[in-house]
């Protein structure tokens, strides 16, 4: 896809806003509407849109394949690891409350840190996903589009 | 105008979902099921449920338009002709839509406060959630907080597919295989 000259300037100028976006959604999906899954799955599509526009192999070097991986893990073992912690602090498994010495404030802390261990392992999964599909030999050819 | 919009959003459903039948070149058939998502989506937004909308348009026209690409792409770009009998398939079709809707006529009217949804735990969960949670979106506090450990389980369902799709699709047994085949060469 390298001779599509309008397809890279506009994703390049796209890529950026799509990752602010995810990370809004993020952060911001106890307020509005949104959570973990969604934004994993923005933040995911802004990979891959570069994956697809420019190519793979720039894909790669921005974010290696193995490293992806380690990701998908990562966001379970945060979302569990919360649960394990409230049982050391003396709650039952996933009882934030424990987490502040406010009920609330535990509750709070809770919810954006296993939203971001969700997050991790969708987006994760994801790019994962896409690159286990794009890395097999036959590739769209520029006729078909 | 509400239900002029409805009206516009489902003829387009059904348009996409003829369009969608008829066709045989599969390229076509992926960007049009993109466009049914996304048609979907925009009718969730009218019922007022955001964040199914919001999922169905990052997972059901997003991720898998592209992953349906990338399968397409390994395999045939062509539908092969039927070989079944269409009247038949068209008379489960039938069937089974007859049966549907006869179910939904059960149903209490859309947004009815004696539906079922607003009567067992829906108030509860509206009445506790500013108090033991905070948090203004009561869809997130059930989701994370009094659902967390559902939530853990989808996570780990995802977690799962992942690593499923990467052992299938990504193993490693090409490269070994090249470099054993190289030395038997080297050896002979």
């Amino acid at each position: 896809m390298h001779h599509h000259l309008i397809l890279r300037v506009v994703s390049k100028m796209l890529i950026p806003p799509i990752l602010l976006y995810a990370l809004y959604v993020q952060f911001h999906g106890d307020f509005g509407p949104g959570g973990g899954f969604q934004a994993g799955v923005i933040f995911a599509v802004a990979f891959i849109l570069y994956g697809i526009v420019f190519s793979l192999d720039h894909l790669r070097r921005a974010v290696p394949p193995h490293i992806v991986r380690r990701f998908v893990a990562l966001g379970l073992l945060i979302y569990a690891g919360v649960g394990v912690a409230n049982l050391f602090l003396g709650g039952n498994f996933l009882d934030y409350s424990t987490l502040a010495h406010d009920a609330k404030h535990g509750q709070h802390y809770g919810i954006l840190l296993v939203e971001l261990g969700v997050g991790i392992t969708v987006a994760a999964v994801m790019i994962s996903i896409f690159f286990a599909f794009a890395s097999r030999p036959p590739t769209i050819k520029d006729t078909d589009w | 105008m509400e239900a002029f919009i409805d009206i516009v959003l489902f003829g387009f459903l059904i348009l996409t979902a003829i369009a969608i039948m008829r066709l045989r070149n599969l390229f076509a058939v992926v960007m049009l099921s993109g466009v049914f998502s996304l048609l979907s989506a925009g009718l969730f937004v009218v019922m007022d449920a955001v964040d199914v909308a919001f999922t169905e348009a990052a997972v059901g026209a997003g991720i898998s338009t592209v992953l349906m690409l990338g399968t397409m792409a390994m395999t045939s770009r062509e539908e092969k002709p039927p070989v079944h009998n269409r009247l038949f398939s068209f008379a489960i079709a039938v069937i089974v839509g007859a049966a549907l809707i006869y179910g939904t006529t059960d149903m209490p009217p859309f947004g009815s406060p004696d539906a079922p949804a607003h009567q067992h735990v829906g108030p509860d969960y509206i009445e506790r959630t500013p108090k033991e949670i905070g948090v203004p979106n009561v869809v997130t506090a059930v989701l994370a907080s009094y659902r967390g450990f559902d939530t853990l389980g989808e996570v780990a369902v995802i977690f799962t597919a992942g690593i499923a799709v990467i052992v299938l699709l990504h193993g490693r047994t090409r490269p070994a295989r090249t470099a054993r085949a190289r030395k038997k060469e080297k050896d002979v």
